[in-house]
């Protein structure tokens, strides 16, 4: 066993120096072999170490079912932090070892030179294994019910952090957590904190924001881009920092009036952790393609049996399989780079492995080549069938790079926090062409009014009407709204 | 330029969280099937097989809300095995293994469905938690226990055929014993050696209580309102049975006249014809006058009708509910609608002020287990 160490050790410092030698840069790799109940686990926490909810144990029985059932199979798993850890299935064969470790120093190359990871903490074991012990605490003191439910309702929203928090000034994700309900004697509460005036895409009702506006229309007429000043005019009228309004978790954490103060601390652990994730849901295509693309060159430099070989191409070729419908994001992305590579100089993908995500990377380099070549086509149910609708190149390259947007998620952004002086909570979803599932937005609104305490509404568009779903008290209704000349962004 | 060893093992064994959390899940899956109760034990599954199996029950495991697009309206991008053209099918609605969600393109919502096996004990168990037996008069109990001896006691006065032989020699030995007489004789059993076995007399508690399963059989009666019947006799026969060792059940069915039937005829046989209701009641109570006193059974008479009775009928049929009500300890008339009209025999009925008496509606089907609940509260 020792010796299997041993050697897997030398191997493993063997192509770290190859891969330093094509030019990849990585953070070191703690490889740590792990028996599969281990893996599973980390694959359906994301980590190590984190905290206790059911879904997680939810999705950690699915993983481990689908490979007792030897229906798939995690081979690595990769942390993001510095240095890096990355995991190694138990019983994993040597060659299997070779491919994996080639595909990690990959992983770790791309998480330490990619943008959207420039702001993840590096220690983000400890910061987890923290979060975990509070949660803990939290269970212990107030009961495992409300701390479940109150992470029940946190974890629906997860999603709904600011996306671009790589960019910026870093202390807005700094804010600390001051808690501060909105009071209607500063800053008079929802003019400002639902930032509408200042940006000007939203008009409020009730009379007492008519000077607001005008003030905000005076604004405008002097300043014809006023969006991309929208910064600058928020703190003219003390609104919280732009990113307040995009970032649901955070708004809720500041603004909620009935959360408790551990409760609030619940809402920035989840906020942290999702915004530690963030960047790994949006670039799964380009990532896993680097990989992929990687690990195959790397393995191509090592001296390899035939019976190797064979194994490493039976290997490979599993983990680009193309899948039925759907698509295999190693696949797409390791096509996607090994076309660049026919085109393009080496330095110039080391350069795209830098600056891009999964959305820029469709959108600048799915061609109409590719999308021929891999059988892409578009589909969507048309009565009881799943039909095909288009195989444009154009339009599947399209569709791909609308359901990246946004990581995938519906964007909701807070426009009040006090909404018609009762207190309430107005989000809106900002349609982008594809309406909203409503069985699960009324449940969702409803774990964001326990969250908020008053009544919540949301806004958006159901086949083209728009509808406004108000919840309170667990209750959910609906009302189509006959406003007139407020569609602009659709 | 790294460390000498970079690749480490340790122990794993006790890392269970994965475990712990699977667990939770399950126990809120759990929670939510008492919830969803109403519609499982309709279920033709567990009906049909008479109790005897475990079922399997797909439960869908909790679903973890989020704002997300409706499926149904969005457009997917996929990838073929050779160039689809617009137009083609590559699937149908309910067919599975739909793509699976792994591209960050796209997250499909997958459905994980439990095979959870729920025997019928569970569900009897869970079911039966929330039932009890209403107007137990438990000072009535021992009126309808037969008196049954038990020899429990030895005495010095008894029935020569009750002498108890063993005890009557250990008598006469300890006897002999005390007085030094080493007699070499036979061993003399004098009378005061003797030892009778006597018994007392117990009450016994064994009861029995006895179904009246009444359905109306006219020609408005349809294979709805059948299973409904049976489904509500399913779980009633099997709710006693927890309370009573003996549970007898008699299928009476009735159009204008009144039968006994067997079971199968019961829930299977048709009849067409009228609707008279008073008619099984007073069958009902012949039976119970001839074969089941009320002093020794409790007897629950349950009616089930769609309500269409003869009008000229319904004051005789109040009269005759009304002693049925006495002799019964609860009286359940359920009406199966599947219109929002009301009938006029529930109508009447509901004149009569009894809380043995319980009246209820059905006009769905996962509406039984309100109603198991209110015949039973």
């Amino acid at each position: 066993m020792d010796n299997e160490m041993r050697e897997l050790s030398i191997i493993a410092q063997d192509i770290a120096q190859i891969a330093r030698g094509m030019g990849l840069d990585f953070y070191p790799v703690n490889f740590e072999i792990v028996p599969a109940e281990a893996l599973y686990t980390f694959g359906a926490y994301g980590m190590p170490v984190r905290f206790t909810h059911w879904s997680f144990g939810k999705a950690f029985y699915r993983m481990k079912t689908q490979y007792d059932l030897n229906l798939s199979r995690i081979y690595e798993l990769v942390i993001n932090t510095n240095p890096a850890y990355a995991f190694l299935l138990e019983g994993n064969r040597l060659i299997q070892n070779k491919l994996v470790i080639g595909h990690v120093y990959a992983h770790v190359d791309f998480f330490k030179n990619n943008r959207y990871f420039s702001r993840t903490p590096k220690d983000m074991v400890e910061r987890m294994g923290a979060h975990a012990d509070k949660i803990r605490e939290y269970e212990l003191l107030y009961g495992r019910d409300c701390v479940e439910r109150t992470l029940d309702a946190v974890l629906a929203i997860q999603e709904h952090v600011d996306a671009r928090s790589h960019i910026g000034p870093l202390n807005k994700m700094e804010n600390s957590p001051k808690v501060n309900v909105p009071s209607q004697d500063t800053c008079h509460g929802h003019t400002c904190i639902g930032n509408q005036s200042c940006a000007g895409n939203r008009i409020t009702k009730g009379q007492s924001m008519v000077d607001l506006s005008k003030k905000a229309r005076t604004k405008r007429s002097s300043l014809p881009y006023e969006d991309l000043w929208g910064d600058l005019l928020e703190d003219e009228c003390k609104c919280p920092p732009q990113p307040e309004y995009e970032d649901l978790l955070l708004y809720i954490m500041k603004f909620a009036p009935g959360l408790d103060e551990w409760q609030r601390d619940i809402v920035s652990i989840v906020r942290e952790e999702s915004l530690y994730f963030y960047p790994q849901s949006e670039t799964k295509i380009i990532n896993e393609g680097w990989a992929t693309f990687w690990h195959s060159r790397i393995m191509r430099e090592l001296d390899l049996t035939d019976a190797e070989s064979l194994e490493f191409a039976i290997m490979h070729s599993q983990v680009v399989q193309p899948s039925r419908l759907g698509l295999n994001p190693y696949y797409l992305g390791v096509k996607i780079w090994e076309y660049l590579a026919k085109v393009r100089p080496l330095n110039e993908l080391f350069e795209l492995r830098e600056a891009e995500n999964d959305l820029s990377f469709i959108r600048n380099n799915l061609t109409s080549e590719l999308v021929e070549e891999l059988n892409l086509f578009n589909f969507r149910k048309v009565g009881v069938h799943w039909q095909v609708t288009e195989n444009e190149w154009e339009k599947v390259r399209d569709n791909l790079v609308q359901q990246l947007v946004h990581g995938g998620n519906p964007r909701i952004v807070v426009l009040e926090g006090d909404h018609e002086g009762k207190g309430g909570l107005y989000l809106q979803h900002r349609h982008e062409g594809v309406d909203l599932d409503i069985v699960y937005l009324e449940k969702t609104l409803n774990l964001v009014q326990f969250l908020w305490g008053k009544l919540v509404c949301l806004e958006t568009i159901l086949d083209t009407k728009k509808v406004v779903f108000e919840c309170f008290n667990g209750l959910v209704s609906r009302r189509q709204e006959v406003r007139v000349g407020r569609n602009e962004q659709f | 330029m790294a460390d000498d060893n970079i690749v480490s093992r340790d122990d794993w064994s006790l890392h269970r969280k994965g475990y712990l959390d699977q667990q939770r899940h399950r126990q809120k899956v759990e929670e939510v099937i008492k919830q969803q109760l109403g519609d499982l034990i309709v279920d033709e599954s567990i009906i049909l097989t008479d109790g005897k199996k475990s079922t399997k029950i797909p439960m869908r495991s909790l679903e973890e809300f989020r704002f997300r697009y409706d499926y149904n309206k969005k457009n997917h991008t996929g990838q073929g095995t050779k160039k689809m053209v617009p137009g083609e099918i590559i699937g149908r609605e309910n067919s599975k293994g739909k793509g699976s969600g792994k591209s960050g393109a796209g997250e499909e919502p997958g459905q994980d469905i439990y095979e959870a096996e729920v025997t019928y004990e569970d569900l009897a168990n869970i079911l039966f938690e929330e039932l009890k037996l209403p107007n137990l008069d438990d000072k009535k109990r021992p009126l309808i226990a037969h008196d049954r001896p038990a020899f429990n006691d030895v005495r010095k006065k008894g029935l020569m055929a009750n002498v108890d032989k063993k005890r009557t020699l250990l008598e006469s030995i300890k006897r002999q014993a005390f007085s030094q007489k080493l007699s070499k004789d036979k061993l003399r059993i004098t009378p005061e050696d003797l030892r009778f076995k006597t018994w007392e007399t117990q009450p016994n508690f064994e009861s029995n209580a006895v179904i009246l399963a009444m359905m109306d059989t006219s020609g408005s009666m349809g294979q709805f309102e059948k299973y409904i019947a049976r489904t509500f006799f399913f779980w009633m026969v099997r709710f006693l049975r927890l309370k009573y060792e003996n549970v007898e059940i008699r299928f009476l069915a009735h159009h204008t006249e009144a039968k006994e039937v067997t079971e199968e005829e019961f829930f299977t046989r048709g009849e067409s014809g009228g609707t008279r209701c008073s008619s099984v009641y007073k069958y009902a109570l012949n039976l119970i006058e001839n074969k089941y006193p009320a002093a020794h059974y409790n007897i629950y008479p349950v009616h089930f009708t769609d309500g269409d009775n003869i009008g000229s009928d319904n004051i005789r049929a109040m009269a005759l509910m009304q002693s049925l009500l006495d002799v019964s300890r609860v009286v359940g008339y359920g009406e199966i609608l599947r219109t929002h009209y009301s009938s006029t025999l529930m109508s009447t009925l509901k004149r009569i002020d009894d809380p043995k008496l319980r009246l209820v509606t059905i006009r769905d089907r996962n509406e039984v287990y309100a109603a198991l609940k209110t015949v039973f509260s």
